[in-house]
Order: structure tokens, then sequence, then C-alpha cells
């Protein structure tokens, strides 16, 4: 199998990984907000890693990223991308506390637990995506330590994509966005990327009962 | 006359050259290195922007050269003297360590890595560095002049500085 040609077929079950995943992500977030939390219809995409930069704003983009290996019967990676200023935020509101900023003028000790804090926010979104997913599949699945870094975004994603980098030059990514919003003002937009290694596809598929 | 400036973009495991006036670039360096090599006298410069350090690592059969330290560098270099450049001098920078927090991975000093894969390319090949802006926890943005032989290097909340 060509993991890289995808039929109609495989791109929607890919979907659904993502609808069911990120669904359950959204639900977590809007329990830990006590906010509506609403989610876009995933994206399936075959990419090569300057079109992952490009999906997330462009090599320049500052943005926080939040990644996990993805370990157990299906391995990948899964990161999950925010704005430096909507990361601060969604800390922000979680502690209840504004002294918890993520720019560069913060002192270590408050920037620190800033970090920490929006770490521990990615555990429990990725945690929610992962466990929905397993439960859909039966397949085991666990994520890593999560992993923060926040620059412009081709500088924070290309570390994601280094083990896959190690096999190809390409990767499926499947990307569901979730957004908050008040008022019909936007509070804080997510992407979380799914980014199967290659050789989970024929797992995946299988898995679902499709040969 | 050709006046117009070009900017010629590269991208993550790509190579590319110019000639004066154009300038060449590449965004947002991370553990990545970029590494210009240049031909001061001919206005000759090319860059190439290296994701891993070793291409013996790879688990893949067809490789693509222009991702690894070990196997762009001298590509490049290939490139360059096809254009005739001859007095070949270099300028390297990237290999940051981008993540703040969870560096404990397989992954961890992968700049460094990668920055002394390239200088040991560079060495073998005979080039010496000039100047460069490596290490530390900032991605880059640079691009190289070959007018004037200068890099410029830009990063997140800094003001451009050139080396």
């Amino acid at each position: 199998m060509d993991v890289f040609q995808l039929t109609g077929f495989q791109k929607d079950i890919l979907k659904e990984i993502g609808n069911i995943g990120a669904g359950n992500a959204a639900t977590s977030l809007s329990r830990l907000l006590g906010q509506k939390v609403d989610m876009t219809v995933p994206n399936v995409e075959v990419a090569d890693f300057n079109e992952v930069i490009a999906l997330v704003g462009g090599p320049e983009q500052p943005i926080a990223g939040i990644m996990f290996q993805v370990e157990g019967e299906i391995t990948g990676v899964m990161a999950i991308v925010v704005d430096i200023e909507e990361a601060e935020y969604l800390v922000q509101k979680l502690t209840h506390n504004q002294a918890f900023q993520l720019s560069e003028q913060t002192n270590g000790a408050a920037l620190e637990i800033a970090m920490s804090a929006l770490s521990e926010i990615g555990n429990i979104l990725t945690g929610s995506y992962l466990t929905a997913l397993s439960d859909f599949t039966g397949l085991h699945l666990q994520p890593s330590v999560p992993h923060l870094g926040m620059d412009m975004a081709g500088a924070i994603m290309t570390m994601g994509l280094l083990e896959i980098s190690q096999v190809t030059d390409y990767c499926i990514i499947i990307d569901t966005e979730i957004r908050q919003e008040e008022e019909e003002h936007e509070q804080i937009r997510g992407n979380f990327l799914f980014i199967p290694d290659p050789e989970s596809f024929q797992k995946l598929f299988a898995t679902l009962g499709w040969h | 006359m050709h006046t117009m400036k070009t900017i010629v973009n590269v991208g993550i495991a790509d190579t590319k050259t110019v000639t004066a006036p154009d300038t060449i670039r590449t965004l947002g360096l991370g553990s990545c290195i970029g590494t210009v090599l240049y031909d001061e006298r001919q206005g000759i410069a090319g860059l190439s922007h290296v994701l891993l350090p070793d291409s013996s690592q790879a688990k893949a059969g067809n490789i693509n050269l222009m991702k690894y330290a070990d196997t762009a560098i001298p590509q490049l270099l290939e490139m360059l003297q096809e254009l005739g450049a001859k007095n070949i001098k270099a300028k390297i920078a990237g290999g940051a360590q981008m993540f703040q927090i969870g560096q404990g991975t397989s992954f961890m000093r992968i700049g460094d890595k990668n920055m002394e894969a390239v200088q040991g390319a560079l060495r073998k090949s005979n080039i010496s560095i000039v100047s460069s802006d490596v290490g530390g926890n900032l991605g880059r943005t640079i691009e190289f002049d070959p007018t004037t032989s200068i890099l410029s290097v830009r990063k997140r909340n800094h003001d451009v500085f050139t080396i």
C-alpha cells in the first residue's frame, strides 16, 4: 500500500479519527473553561514539511507548539498549535492569574509556571484525544511527556517532524481546529495536528475493518 | 539591464543558488542549519537548509540528499562550482534548542549534532567558516546578499543583525 495515495474512503476514516479525537478534546477544554467550545470538520492532507508549516501560518508565524510522541500500537506525533497570545489568555483564564504571561518580558518564575500550565493543558487535551481514539479503535495508545516550544512555526514544527523525517519527506496530517468564542469574538483557536507514522496506517485501516 | 532584485526562498531540506544582485534566504530555522557558501569576488552564493546530521541514519532507501548535513554540503559545493565559483567560503546559522519544556527526547541536542555535522562536512571540503550564529534557543530567519557577502539574521522579538 502506498500510504500517500489515499482513497476517498480512507480519507473519510482519517477524518472520523479527527472528529472523535478532537471532539473529545473539545469537550475536555469546554469543561476546563466552563464554556462552549466548537470544532471544525477535520482536514486530511498529504503534505511535505514545508506544506505542514504553511498549514499553521507559515515558517515565521509565532506559535506555541505542544508536542507529544504517540506511543503504543499506533505511533506518530500529536501537535497542538496555538497563537502565543491566545495560549497566554488560556493560561490566565484557567489559573485566574494575570501575572502568568508567555511573553519574553515576563520574569523567569512567572514564565516558567505559565509554560508548565500550558504543557499540562496540552497533556489533558492530548490525553482526551487519544483516549477517544483508543476506545474507538481498541488499540492501545498513549502520549509521551509534553514538549513545549514558543517561536517561529518553522523552528517549532520541524522538531515534531524529526522522527518522521528519518523515514520520509511526506506525512499525512489530520488537522482539526477547535475554537472558543465569546460574544461572537474569538478567544482561543487551536489546531490539533495528528501525524501518524507511515507504518501505522495499515494497522489503523485494518483495525477499523477495511482491508 | 537586469536591476530587479529577486529574493530566492529555500525551504526545509532544500538547496538553491543565486547570483548578485539577487539574494537568498530561509525562514524559521530552529534546530536546522542554514549554510551559505559563496564566492565573494564573483557574487555567487548558495544556501542549504538541512534538517538532520547524518544520511547513514536514514530509515528509507531513496533519500533526499538535501535533508542531511553530510550529503547536502557536498551537493551545494558542486552546484556552486558548476556556476564557476572558485574561492568558496561559508557562513552558518541555526542549530538552536527549541523546546523549553521536555527536552529529554531522542532528539536531544539535535541542533548541536546538526552543527557539528555541518562543520565536519565543511572541514572535509576545506571550506573555512567566516562567521556563524549558532546554538541558543531562538529560531532564526536568515538572508544572504552575494553583492556584499553579508548574512542578516532575525530572531523573534529581536532586531536584525548581520554577520
